[in-house]
């Protein structure tokens, strides 16, 4: 019968894309191993009994892995850290991360795992539309959440419980416009972003707000979708045509590459810019890397740095995962920021092994205004009643296959 | 043919129609399920993952009945039933989101939603299925795919906004042209948040029960044997005098209207509505396929015990931590092979015989 003959093909081709979700994971070396184990320091005892748990969400499988295991090993290094060094108020800290994929409604069950847990606090989640439905059932609970990097408006508008590390997305569309201006880059700009996704979109919108507050011109606006991210011939010729200086790339770094690519092919070589989701474009398999040469983007972290906490960060993050250093990424810094944020208000706020979720949840909120933490993204980090962290950008730029503060 | 079409209708001994009989073993199952987890969660026993787990269960189960009308009993493989739930979804959501703060009980309004995204779903739900109906087979699925997509890529470029001047609805933030004040509903990728979480367990077990009713009726009366000859042989189902044009695009409205109802209940479980390829995407069309297919194509029963176990396994797993997604798919691909095999089929007979036997044995020593 056809009708058999067709389901076949679908559901073999189901279990393909269940196996290419899993096929990144595998990839990775499994660390099932307790996080107190990846360093090397000798067990510390720790002055009080009992832990303190912090909770984890982010895509361990599936597209957005890359992100989500950064936060996961970026965190599990704070931890680490902490715990060889006494951890936090003397209660050794526990740190659990769950997968959701990427998606709300996994990342809500997820959350619910955690709660089974009896998490404390909750670092996560990586992805910005799993937030949304996260910070709303933390803000119901109480629970205190701190986003590493769910950039949107709405991930930490769900109550007075949420924070996040990462800018937001209107800040980066206005901070990427200011820059644009400030250093005269150019004065016909094009923007290319992904029309499905709430980042790319965020960020244009902003982007064209400010820019036409600063007076340079947008020539040429093209979208493109999660379904057409291959071809993008037709959005290059058009920046191209319309005369663009300078091409902002409103987007994550895979269709971005593609983009390098088609531009080089037909001999377009404007300035290419973008938000902090190019960062890892180097680390991408198969990339030829001169194809990002004298690309910018925002970025909270540079792993060149000199200052004293990223090259600690750095040294730290190697020794500690030699085989990964392709994770050492902003994801990885904002979830050791992350972590670093919640001991410095844990131990402000004198929380305890036995402080509830929701007490927790009361303190941090408080603490976390009051705190100034020198972090690997930003020095003096604190943060306002409304979640947002103050701290300045930075700009990266792509030089000779390595990045460099711009 | 004829005798096929009438099966169902032989009575047995006890008088009970064993398809009746069948029907209500089903809705047995689904009632002492929603039993015995609501208990567990009223006297706090169940953890909250699994709390978590349960609204999700009832759409799929809901998603996988009324795509079974389709598969199954129409017999016409449909590759975009996630598109009619995200029409429902998205329907119920915006309705939600404007009448908040209209004076209303939130029963009645999520209600009223369920109304309106089960009339909006069955609405596209005519408007596809009548080119749909000149199709079959391999370009059916591909239309339905298309459907899917485009409902899919529809609700990523639409942004509506409210404000005193009433509605405003653009392909971009930019010429919406909203006063300062407006609250922007739907915006664009980012889906509609701040629905009002409304479903709950009993909610869902309801909807579930009200879907099996009407399926399983359906499935019992002279439509259902109109649409199942159509799916058995087209050509003698029109020699008799059966409107194929009628039933398919019935049986087509009705599975819509349901997935509707789902994609209500979805919108009402999480803050966050967004629209890609993993819900209401073609990923999702297929794992609903999935349920159906493993479940058995036309048996109800089957779509329901399909959707709870394989929504719950990954959830479950997550106790292996990263190879979950890997014990997943092995275990799916087992579930495949193992529930057709000869000797698993051959085993269920034989204690289904015995069952049966046992039954009688016993029927008469008390006699």
């Amino acid at each position: 019968m056809k009708m058999k003959r067709i389901i076949a093909v679908v559901l073999a081709l189901a279990l393909v894309f269940a196996f290419a979700a899993c096929g990144k994971n595998t990839d990775d070396p499994a660390d099932p191993t307790p996080v107190e184990n990846n360093t090397d320091a000798t067990p510390v005892a720790f002055a009080n009994e009992g832990t303190i748990k912090i909770g984890g969400i982010g895509p361990i499988t599936g597209d957005l892995a890359q992100y989500g295991m950064a936060v996961k090993l970026g965190a599990e290094l704070a931890v680490a850290e902490i715990n060889a060094a006494g951890g936090i108020n003397g209660y050794e800290v526990a740190f659990n991360m769950q997968d959701d994929q990427g998606d709300a409604e996994k990342s809500v069950n997820a959350y619910n795992s955690l709660k089974d847990w009896d998490m404390q606090m909750l670092m996560g989640t990586v992805t910005s539309t799993p937030c949304v439905a996260v910070s709303a059932e933390a803000a119901a609970d109480n629970m205190l959440l701190l986003t590493p990097s769910g950039s949107s408006i709405d991930a930490i508008s769900a109550g007075d419980t949420c924070f996040r590390v990462c800018f937001s997305d209107d800040n980066q569309g206005i901070v990427a416009a200011d820059y644009i201006a400030d250093n005269n880059l150019a004065t016909k700009v094009g923007v290319i972003f992904n029309s499905s996704d709430s980042y790319s979109t965020g960020i244009k919108d902003n982007l064209l707000t400010e820019a036409a507050a600063r007076g340079f011109e947008i020539v040429a606006e093209e979208a493109f979708t999660n379904d057409s991210a291959t071809d993008f011939s037709a959005q290059i010729n058009n920046m191209q045509a319309a005369g663009a200086e300078l091409v902002f790339l409103s987007m994550y770094y895979t269709p971005a590459s593609l983009i390098l690519k088609q531009a080089r092919d037909i001999g377009y070589a404007p300035i290419f810019f973008g938000p902090d989701g190019m960062d890892g474009i180097l680390g991408m398999e198969n990339f030829d890397t001169t194809l990002a040469e004298g690309l910018r983007y925002l970025t909270p972290f540079l792993e060149t740095a000199t200052d004293d906490a990223t090259v600690k960060f750095v040294t730290n993050f190697k020794n500690s995962y030699p085989d990964q250093a392709s994770y050492l990424n902003q994801f990885a810094a904002d979830a050791y920021d992350a972590i670093y944020a919640l001991k410095a208000a844990s131990e402000l706020a004198n929380v305890t092994a036995d402080t509830a979720a929701s007490e927790v949840g009361d303190l941090l909120k408080v603490a976390l205004t009051q705190v100034s933490v020198d972090g690997v993204t930003g020095t003096a980090m604190s943060w306002a009643a409304d979640g947002e962290p103050q701290k300045q950008p930075r700009v990266a730029i792509i030089n000779d296959g390595t990045v460099a503060a711009a | 043919m004829a005798k096929k079409v009438n099966s169902p209708l032989e009575k047995k001994k006890s008088g009970v129609r064993s398809v009746t009989k069948k029907n209500f073993v089903t809705y047995l199952i689904v009632i002492v399920f929603y039993a015995v987890f609501q208990t567990l969660t009223a006297t706090g026993h169940l953890k909250n993952a699994y709390q978590s787990l349960l609204v999700p269960i009832c759409y799929s189960v809901v998603m996988a009945v009324s795509l079974n009308l389709v598969v199954g009993v129409l017999g016409e493989l449909s590759l975009g039933h996630a598109g009619f739930m995200c029409v429902g979804a998205y329907c119920g959501a915006f309705f939600s989101v404007i009448t908040k703060d209209v004076l209303m009980t939130d029963w009645l309004r999520f209600v009223l939603a369920m109304l309106i995204g089960a009339a909006v779903a069955a609405l596209a739900g005519v408007i596809i299925g009548i080119p749909v109906l000149r199709l079959k087979g391999d370009y059916l699925a591909i239309v339905t795919l298309a459907f899917g997509e485009i409902i899919k890529t529809v609700v990523n470029v639409l942004y509506i906004g409210k404000d005193a001047s009433g509605f405003h609805i653009a392909m971009s933030t930019k010429n919406l042209d909203m006063a300062e004040d407006g609250l922007l509903i739907l915006n664009g990728p980012q889906g509609i948040t701040g629905t009002p979480k409304s479903s709950n367990f009993t909610i869902g077990f309801i909807l579930v029960m009200l879907t099996l009713l009407i399926v399983t009726n359906l499935m019992d009366s002279r439509t259902g044997r109109a649409i199942m000859s159509i799916r058995d042989n087209r050509i003698a189902a029109e020699s008799i005098g059966i409107d194929v044009t009628k039933y398919k695009l019935m049986a087509f409205v009705i599975a819509a209207a349901i997935a509707g109802c789902a994609g209500v209940l979805y919108a009402h479980n999480l803050n966050a509505l967004t629209a890609n390829t993993n819900n209401f995407g073609y990923n999702m069309s297929i794992m609903i396929l999935v349920y159906v297919v493993l479940g058995g194509l036309g048996s109800v029963r089957g779509s329901v015990i399909a959707a709870t176990i394989l929504y719950a396994l990954p959830e479950l797993f997550r106790g292996v931590g990263q190879y979950r997604m890997l014990l997943y798919a092995i275990v799916l691909i087992v579930m495949m092979i193992v529930n057709n095999g000869a000797f698993f089929v051959q085993m269920k007979e034989k204690a289904l015989y015995n069952i049966r036997s046992g039954k009688k044995n016993n029927a008469k020593e008390a006699a």
